[in-house]
C-alpha cells in the first residue's frame, strides 16, 4: 500500500546554522543534507548568504556554501545554463534547475530539497539508474526500415521538423517525473512524464517509422495510462515544455489506432 | 463451468485488457453520462413531485425506458473502471490489488443486474 509517512529513519530533524559574520545583504538557505556513512536521520542545515558577494542564480549560492561555507554539501552540476538538467532539485517546493532560477525570484528564506519521492545517495543527489533504465527501454534511438541515404543525411520538410518543437528540448532533468504524484505510486511501472515525452519525440518524429512496435510497448494499464492529467509535469517544466500534451498525444493515437 | 469458474468469469466482467480500451470506454460513457445524467435529474425531479403511477407512466415511454437502461449500463461500467483505476494506483501488492478489482467487479455486476432487474419489474407491474 502507498505510505503517508516517512520511515524512523527518513525523519528530518534541525541541523546546523552557519552564519555570515560582518555580511549586511543576507539570505538565509535550507539545505536538505543526509550523509549514509554518518548513520544519522537527515537534517536541514541553514547557511546565511553574503548576497553582496554571491552570483545571482540559486545555484550560484549553492557553490558558494560548497566552495566558502560547507565543502562536505554534495550536489549534481554541470553546464549552468539550463541544458544538462544535472541540478534538478526541488526548490521552495517546486522541482526545477538551480541553475536557471534566479535567487531574487523567491521570497525570504530559500529551501532546497533533493528531486521528491527518489532515493538519495547524498544530499542533494538523487539515485537516477532507474529513471534511466526507464528511458533505454523506449529505444531513444531513429529506427528505419529504409537503407539510411549513402551521401547524405534523412532529410524532412520544415512543417515535419517542426512537429520535434516542444519534444527535442528536452534535458532529462527528472523534474517533471519526480513531480508526479503517480509517478511517486507507481514509478516501477509507470514511466512517468519525462519519458512518455521521449517515447512521443520518435513517434512524432517523420523518419522512424517503427510507431506500431512504439505504441504496442506502451499500450499497457501501467506504462502510459497511470497518467491522470494532473499536469504537475507541465507546471513544473524548466525548460517550459508541455509533457502532458505529448501523453495527450500518445492516447490519442491509441484510440485512433485501436477504436476509431 | 463449474461454480468456481463462474464466479470468477464474472469477478473479470468489467475487465479490459489493453490499456487504450479501458481509457476509451472510459471516456466514451463518461460522455454518454452527460446527456443521461442530465435527463436523468429531469426524472428524479418528476418523480418526486408525482404520484408514483405517474412515475411509471413516464419510465414507460420507449425513449424514457431506454434511457434508465443506458444510464443504468454506463453508470455500472463506468464506475467499475473508475475504481479499477484507483485500486491500480494505490494498491501495489499484486495479489491484493487483484482481489479488490475482482471484488469491485462482482459488487457493480450485482448491483447492475439488481437494478436492471428492478427497471424491469417496474415496468412489468404496470
Amino acid at each position: 500500500m502507498v505510505e503517508f509517512t516517512l520511515p524512523r529513519n527518513s525523519v528530518v530533524k534541525k541541523g546546523k546554522l552557519y552564519k555570515a559574520d560582518g555580511a549586511t545583504n543576507i539570505r538565509l538557505v535550507q539545505v536538505y543534507r543526509w550523509d549514509p556513512d554518518s548513520g544519522e536521520n537527515p537534517r536541514i542545515d541553514s547557511y546565511e548568504i553574503d548576497m553582496d558577494h554571491c552570483g545571482p542564480m540559486v545555484l550560484d549560492a549553492i557553490l558558494k556554501i560548497k566552495n566558502e561555507i560547507d565543502s562536505s554539501l554534495t550536489f549534481r552540476r554541470s553546464c549552468r545554463e539550463g541544458v544538462c538538467g544535472s541540478c534538478a532539485m526541488n526548490i521552495n517546493g517546486k522541482n526545477t534547475l538551480a541553475c536557471i532560477k534566479a535567487i531574487s525570484d523567491y521570497q525570504g528564506t530559500i529551501k532546497i530539497f533533493p528531486l521528491p519521492h527518489m532515493s538519495v545517495i547524498k544530499d542533494l543527489v538523487a539515485d537516477m539508474s532507474h529513471f534511466f533504465e526507464q528511458y533505454a527501454s523506449i529505444k531513444p534511438w531513429l529506427t528505419a526500415s529504409s537503407e539510411a541515404p549513402a551521401d547524405s543525411e534523412r532529410l524532412q520538410s520544415r512543417e515535419d521538423r517542426a512537429k520535434l518543437d516542444g519534444l527535442y528540448e528536452c534535458v532529462l532533468c527528472a523534474s517533471c517525473s519526480t513531480s508526479c504524484p503517480s509517478y511517486w505510486w507507481n514509478s516501477d511501472k509507470y514511466l512517468g512524464p519525462a519519458i512518455l515525452l521521449q517515447a512521443y519525440r520518435w513517434l512524432a518524429d517523420s523518419r522512424d517509422d517503427n510507431d506500431k512496435e512504439r505504441l504496442d510497448e506502451l499500450d499497457e494499464s501501467f506504462k502510459l495510462y497511470r497518467c491522470h492529467t494532473i499536469m504537475n509535469c507541465t507546471d513544473t517544466c524548466p525548460k517550459g515544455l508541455n509533457p502532458a500534451k505529448a501523453i495527450a498525444e500518445i492516447k490519442k493515437r491509441l484510440v485512433e489506432r485501436d477504436h476509431l | 463451468m463449474g461454480y468456481k469458474a463462474c464466479v470468477e468469469k464474472a469477478a473479470d466482467f468489467f475487465s479490459v485488457h489493453s490499456g487504450s480500451g479501458h481509457f476509451w470506454y472510459q471516456r466514451v460513457t463518461a460522455v454518454a453520462l452527460v446527456p443521461l445524467s442530465i435527463w436523468l435529474l429531469v426524472l428524479l425531479h418528476k418523480a418526486l413531485n408525482a404520484p408514483y403511477a405517474d412515475t411509471v407512466a413516464w419510465l414507460s415511454s420507449p425513449f424514457n425506458t431506454l434511457a434508465i437502461i443506458a444510464w443504468t449500463v454506463a453508470v455500472v461500467y463506468h464506475a467499475a473502471l473508475g475504481v479499477q483505476v484507483v485500486i491500480e494506483d494505490y494498491v501495489s501488492t499484486i495479489p491484493v490489488r487483484h482481489l479488490a478489482i475482482r471484488a469491485t467487479n462482482l459488487t457493480f455486476l450485482v448491483l447492475g443486474i439488481a437494478a436492471l432487474l428492478a427497471i424491469v419489474i417496474i415496468l412489468l407491474a404496470r
